[in-house]
């Protein structure tokens, strides 16, 4: 327990953490009154990958996300976005919230929210100038949803207004993205245009980390997993020799949920077909 | 009375009553603007605890400018506004305070709405004391604090109406300057905190515009009505629009008429109420907003309604003649005419032989002595109602795995909601052929064998009268 007292200054110091990566959580607990949701995360993300947290409900999903944050609390631990601190990194993280977290009714277009991506670029007192505009219209024009760039959002669909959202992150250019359940039920197509859209963030080198509920996706959609329990189970790439998506790992997580581990099952054996 | 209505309105009454006029004109602006936000983030009722949290503050900033200048003659001057605003402006903030107190302090096992009742009532009831306390006083009863209950803007000087107006000036273009940040606190505080702004500052500065406008309102409107000011106004503009700069735009209007109209209304004679005047014109205003507004009004709404119940029974009408034409006709192409009570029992779900008249009556059917035919117009209508229909059932066949025998209520209820959009987005997935230019739509045939109205009004199992499957 030597090394704890002469704690390095920056996670980027220790072995474990590498200075570039775009996500090191080191030791964070978080705790809703005296219960602890999550406990002694450690995690390192990967740069340019799609990474996808899965776990039961209440293991600590959408938590996790939040404390990166800073929207909740730690009770302990540290978090690092690219080697720097959440306060210095803003501008290089976007947030895809769950879609249950707004008011749609809400007088604003499609236009209108995603614009609210370029807010932080703009600053205090600014107005939305062409510039941002049109940057607000491409990222609508990336999740298909350029048509309806003027519609109030309570007249879209819930797929499309999840595509919105998406589109105010992406209208951030950020390097970095949290999403917290983008495919909760959306439909095939806005999956589908979700999916491309995630892609083309890896392939121009951002990493995004999504809380995914569905396991029979995840070795098809993602490279990387972090199997999350309250702690996380095991965390590394989806395939491959160093597969951590493993039967053993998913019966960890999910414990005795026979349905879940049927389905987990179905999943591995796709993982190792594919 | 209406004449010196006139030259109320027109500024004409003299220059205090015009300034006056002006002044409670702006508050309604100001307070129109800010409500929006307010509305939004759904804090309407904190206004309203506010308000009523400003009685003890003007009491008792009464009492210790009383004893100060008691102490000190030459010092300060109890009944001077800015001391009694002072007052009301610091007990309004307690009040907040006390709100957010209660809330945090019971760990949230008391919420927003029962907090507010508690320190509405409490700082009233304090309040109320504490005027009794003053008017029990020897110089209380000239001091005029009762006017702050519900307003009395014919008491107002010219010096108070200017003030009025510039506070409700700074407060208007304070909150325009904060539109932006405003907007995004409203509709997602996390992802404002998540990009970085100061949530918890710009809801306290959201609130202390609401103190600003409350507190300069007091005069005019009083405390107890001047909420409605704060709500009114925007719940009005929300039935108009479906934009905020709209929203803002349109509850300013209706705030500001209501400020205008209600003060110069309560200006005709010294004892009408300015403040529930004020109070009742914005909602009159609202009570048109909900009937009138075409998209969110209740007129609109009912003869939306009404249009759209009209086409599907012309739909269902039209497409039960038509289906009965394809029976008595052969193959490809449906008979001309029907006898009369074959018409009219195809039409048995639609109301039958009434049927008949009102479609002939539109122009869809001709009545040939025992004879009914479609017009060429009716035709073209049926053709289409039908077609739709089809291209529905034959969508939820081949895309929806529902058996054929199951989609004819689901088509029925999808049907007449289908736009040309859809329709040729339909088409497109099912490879269907576009409509046919000379004989108008083309119609597919159906996916379950057609039921007769007649032997079986409703549901009836498909063995009795109709063919097999056609497509």
């Amino acid at each position: 327990m030597l090394h704890r007292s002469a704690a390095p200054k920056t996670l980027a110091d220790r072995p474990e953490h590498s200075p570039s990566s775009p996500l090191s959580v080191h030791d964070m607990t978080v705790a809703y009154q005296r219960r602890p949701v999550l406990w002694d995360v450690d995690f390192d993300a990967p740069a340019r990958s799609l990474i996808a947290i899965v776990g039961p409900n209440g293991a600590g999903k959408s938590t996790l996300i939040k404390a990166c944050l800073n929207l909740l609390p730690r009770a302990s631990g540290t978090v690092e976005f690219f080697g720097r601190p959440y306060r210095e990194a803003r501008s290089l993280v976007g947030y895809v919230p769950q879609r249950e977290s707004v008011d749609w009714d809400f007088p604003v277009s499609a236009l209108d929210v995603a614009a609210m991506g370029r807010y932080g670029a703009i600053g205090w007192f600014g107005r939305v100038t062409r510039r941002h505009a049109e940057a607000a219209m491409e990222a609508l024009r990336q999740v298909g949803m350029a048509d309806l760039a003027g519609r109030q959002i309570s007249q879209l669909s819930g797929g499309q207004q999840q595509r919105v959202f998406l589109a105010r992150a992406l209208a951030q250019d950020a390097r970095l993205y949290f999403m917290d359940e983008p495919l909760a039920g959306v439909d095939a197509a806005t999956e589908a245009t979700i999916i491309e859209v995630l892609r083309s963030l890896r392939q121009a080198g951002k990493t995004v980390i999504v809380v995914h509920h569905d396991l029979s996706t995840v070795p098809q959609y993602f490279d990387h997993v972090l199997l999350l329990n309250t702690r996380v189970i095991a965390a590394g790439p989806v395939s491959g020799p160093e597969s951590v998506f493993t039967s053993e790992n998913l019966k960890r997580t999910y414990g005795g949920r026979l349905t879940l581990l049927d389905q987990a099952a179905e999943a591995v054996a796709r993982a190792r077909g594919g | 009375m209406l004449e010196d209505l006139l030259r109320i309105l027109t500024f004409r009454a003299g220059y205090t009553a015009g300034v006056v006029v002006a002044g409670c004109t702006l508050l309604g602006v100001a307070s129109g603007l800010i409500g929006c936000f307010g509305l939004l983030r759904r804090r309407s009722l904190m206004g309203d605890a506010l308000a009523h949290a400003t009685l003890p503050g003007v009491a008792g900033a009464f009492l210790i400018a009383s004893a100060l200048a008691w102490l000190l003659p030459e010092g300060v001057q109890p009944k001077s506004l800015g001391v009694l605003l002072t007052g009301a402006g610091v007990s309004a903030a307690l009040g907040v305070l006390s709100v957010h107190g209660i809330v945090r302090g019971s760990g949230g096992r008391v919420r927003e709405d029962a907090a507010i009742g508690v320190v509405l009532s409490v700082f009233f009831g304090l309040g109320y004391v504490l005027l009794s306390v003053v008017q029990a006083m020897p110089t209380g009863t000239q001091a005029g604090l009762k006017t702050f209950l519900f307003g009395q803007p014919a008491a107002m000087s010219v010096r108070d109406a200017q003030t009025l107006a510039i506070v409700a000036a700074v407060a208007m273009v304070a909150a325009l300057a904060l539109y932006k940040e405003f907007r995004l606190l409203c509709f997602d505080e996390e992802f404002a905190r998540v990009q970085g702004w100061p949530t918890g500052g710009l809801d306290l500065a959201m609130m202390a515009l609401v103190v600003l406008v409350v507190v300069v309102g007091l005069q005019a409107v009083g405390l107890v009505l001047v909420v409605a000011l704060l709500i009114v106004p925007p719940a009005a503009a929300r039935f108009w629009t479906d934009r905020l700069g709209a929203m803002l735009a349109i509850s300013a209007g209706i705030g500001g008429g209501a400020g205008f109209v209600g003060v110069s209304i309560s200006a005709l004679r010294p004892g009408l109420p300015a403040g529930a005047i004020v109070v009742l014109s914005a909602a009159a205003l609202f009570a048109a907003s909900a009937l009138c507004s075409p998209r969110h009004g209740l007129l609109g709404r009912w003869s939306r309604h009404a249009s759209l119940t009209r086409r599907i029974r012309l739909d269902h009408a039209l497409r039960a003649l038509y289906e009965r034409l394809e029976v008595a006709g052969t193959g490809q192409s449906p008979a001309s005419a029907l006898p009369r009570q074959d018409a009219g029992a195809a039409l048995t779900g639609v109301g039958g032989a009434s049927a008949i008249r009102w479609l002939a009556r539109i122009g869809h059917v001709r009545e040939d002595g025992d004879c009914v035919a479609l017009t060429p117009s009716g035709l073209l209508a049926a053709a289409r109602a039908v077609r739709n229909h089809r291209l529905w059932e034959q969508y939820l066949v081949t895309h929806a795995d529902l058996a054929p025998s199951h989609v004819d209520r689901s088509a029925d209820m999808i049907e007449h909601v289908l736009s040309p959009e859809m329709v040729r987005e339909l088409e497109a997935a099912l490879e269907s052929e576009a409509e046919g230019a000379e004989h108008g739509p083309r119609v597919p045939t159906s996916v379950h064998p057609i039921r007769h109205a007649a032997s079986e009004p409703h549901a009836a199992p498909r063995s009795s009268t109709e063919e097999g499957p056609r497509a």
